[in-house]
């Protein structure tokens, strides 16, 4: 075999320099330590919590803890001597921040839909960084508005029109109509989700393929059908995503739903009265909580961790099955 | 004057033309018989394009006959891909293009007051240089258009109908439920001829459809378009001059037109001729120029 080798000029080799091979593994082990950093933190947080709280679980059991509705604060520094349920509060945060995503979701998609789609270009820019400048307004700020205008001004009245259309027969949505009740809660949870999901929708609609649209057009479909049939069903996993962190947001959400939900004890049945949440719980009552009753709100701050994991979660498993029925490669 | 009212109103509410489907059957009837060069399809008339204040094709003027291939050729940035967009109306989606001039197809002019473009795509349709199927099963690329009319029934057999037309059905019937990604490119490429097809338009404008292809695949489409070429009228647009001189019956010239005074560069046509006579005899010295490649 008599292949001649070429020689790079200068006589340099394929080998590299040795600067270069030591460099990448260190740069390597950096990268590993900052990612595994995250996790630990992360198991730490847990860990830690889950031991304070862990004599509340111990005493209630796990499923009597989730299930429970049975809320009375006890005194003591060493036991458990209270019973604590946190149905209500579990409830509650659910059921706002389920709520908050119905009416932010298909919002935010169409106002996406529009900045990208059919927006001139001088409504497109005031549009966005309105958008923008929504989602750093401070949560004390949304309470505010939401506490002094927004809950007198519309959603109270909005709330009464409800109940008094038949729908106002079935409990849920029976008045009376207060001021604080888990419905002014949702609807602000609403207005602030409403600009992460939006923004994120307005980029995963920008990156839809020109390519594809233009095939649609030329097919002969409409703005809409291409807006429906084509950017929606192209960015399901980032409309997802979007719809989980805001999701992530509503069920963390403090100041403005400790605000306005009312904070009652006891679980009423209509989404027009007050009631508690999770997160406006542990706001609420940890300052003058007496030692039990802060393992009790740790217990508390546990479920909300494995809730919000368990949203990520399912999020994940949509996003791989729409990806895997949908994607590319459908041969692998 | 009423006869003209009458086809705008057609376009507007998405019927076929009365004659259409007679029309096609007699053309079916009779497969192998020339290309009826003098049945002219698609009347372009003083049509120029602007891009906000830049003109990128000023007044071009030409026939496209019925049942044949016309090619547009020419050096890059002549406005072929801009002209020939202008057919479907396709232009109207790009912000700050305006079109003036008439496009007559079927004797009606597609720009005229009250005519829906999304009607004129279902008639004129389009195929892109970069295969471009979507994220989709091979079935519902195909299914695509038809749905969007409302089509629900018979759709199977629309389909196979359509991908046998695209000579594509061997290769993928066993696998309709696949991504339309997993083809390979020229696969691709007929999967969106198929796709086009599906609508039942009776043009069809490839915009340099086999750019991305290797020459196998290239042939192929060459071969699909001249079979094709029975039913539809086919306008192509590429840069490749034996392709042009291989499958197209007519061949439209353009170029760029200097004006150093306002330092633009526009396209314009130089001539447009039987692609025989274009390719051996052409009456425009530039055009015998860049088809011996003594382009500037
Ligand atoms: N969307 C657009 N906005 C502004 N200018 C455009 C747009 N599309 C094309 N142009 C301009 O119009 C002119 C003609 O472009 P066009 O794409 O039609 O040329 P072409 O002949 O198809 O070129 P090529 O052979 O490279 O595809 C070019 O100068 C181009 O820069
Ligand atoms: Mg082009």
């Amino acid at each position: 075999m008599s292949t001649p080798t070429t020689q790079a000029p200068g006589g340099r080799g394929l080998q590299g320099s040795v600067r270069q091979r030591r460099a990448d593994p260190l740069f390597r082990v950096v990268l590993a330590v900052a990612a595994s950093s995250v996790l630990l933190l992360l198991a730490a947080m847990i860990i830690r919590t889950s031991i304070e709280a862990w004599p509340v679980f111990a005493k209630e059991g796990i499923w009597g803890f989730l299930t429970g509705t049975e809320w009375s604060v006890g005194t003591s520094r060493s036991e458990v001597t209270g019973s604590y349920g946190a149905w209500p509060f579990i409830y509650g945060t659910l059921l706002i921040s389920l709520i908050a995503i119905v009416f932010a979701v298909p919002l935010s998609i169409g106002i996406a839909l529009f900045t990208n789609e059919l927006a001139p270009n001088w409504i497109r820019r005031p549009l966005t960084s309105a958008v923008d400048t929504l989602a750093m307004v401070p949560s004390i700020v949304y309470a505010f508005v939401g506490m002094y205008f927004f809950r007198i001004e519309v959603w109270a009245p909005v709330g009464q029109r409800i109940a008094d259309t038949p729908l106002g027969e079935v409990p849920f949505f029976s008045g009376p109509v207060l001021l604080s009740s888990y419905w002014s809660a949702a609807n602000i949870l609403a207005i602030m989700i409403l600009p992460i999901i939006t923004a994120i929708c307005r980029d995963v609609f920008a990156q839809v393929p020109a390519d594809e649209k233009n095939a649609a057009y030329a097919m002969g479909a409409t703005r809409w059908e291409v807006m429906s049939k084509i950017i929606v069903p192209h960015s399901f996993s980032g409309i997802v995503g979007g719809t989980m962190l805001g999701l992530g947001r509503a069920l963390g959400e403090t100041l403005a739903v400790a605000v306005l939900i009312g904070s009652t004890r006891d679980m009423t049945s209509s989404v027009f009265q007050p009631g508690d949440a999770m997160t406006a719980l542990i706001a609420n009552t940890f300052q003058d909580a007496h030692p039990e009753a802060i393992w009790a709100l740790l217990a508390i701050g546990v479920t909300l961790f494995f809730i919000t994991m368990a949203v990520n979660i399912v999020a994940r498993l949509i996003v791989a099955r729409v990806n895997l029925r949908v994607g590319g490669g459908a041969t692998v | 004057m009423d006869h003209r009212t009458a086809m705008a109103r057609d376009l507007d509410h998405g019927q076929p033309p009365d004659g259409a489907p007679d029309e096609q059957a007699a053309q079916q009837h009779a497969p192998g018989t020339e290309p009826a060069h003098h049945a002219v399809h698609i009347s372009i008339d003083q049509v120029s394009v602007r891009y906000g204040a830049f003109t990128a094709v000023r007044d071009v003027c030409f026939d496209v006959p019925r049942n044949a291939i016309t090619a547009l050729i020419g050096p890059s940035g002549c406005g072929k891909s801009t002209l020939l967009r202008t057919i479907n109306r396709m232009n109207d989606l790009v912000p700050g293009a305006t079109t003036t001039g008439a496009v007559t197809y079927n004797g009606e002019d597609i720009y005229a007051e009250g005519v829906d473009p999304v009607e004129v795509r279902r008639r004129i349709g389009m195929v892109f240089q970069k295969p471009n199927p979507f994220p989709k099963s091979i079935y519902d690329n195909v299914a695509f258009g038809p749905r969007l009319n409302g089509r629900k029934r018979d759709l199977d057999d629309l389909v196979e109908h359509s991908l046998r037309r695209a000579a594509l059905w061997d290769e993928v019937k066993d696998k309709l439920a696949q991504s339309g990604l997993s083809l390979s490119g020229g696969q691709q490429q007929r999967l969106c001829i198929a796709r086009a097809i599906a609508v039942d338009p009776d043009v069809i404008l490839m915009d340099e459809p086999c750019s991305a292809l290797d020459p196998i695949a290239t042939l192929r489409i060459e071969e699909l378009m001249k079979d094709m070429a029975s039913e539809y009228t086919i306008v192509i647009v590429t840069h490749n001059m034996q392709q042009a001189a291989r499958v197209s019956d007519l061949t439209a010239f353009f170029t760029v037109d200097m004006d150093n005074e306002r330092q633009e560069r526009t396209g314009v046509l130089v001539e447009i001729d039987d692609t025989d006579t274009i390719f051996t005899n052409a009456s425009d010295p530039r055009t015998e120029a860049y088809i011996t490649g003594r382009f500037g």
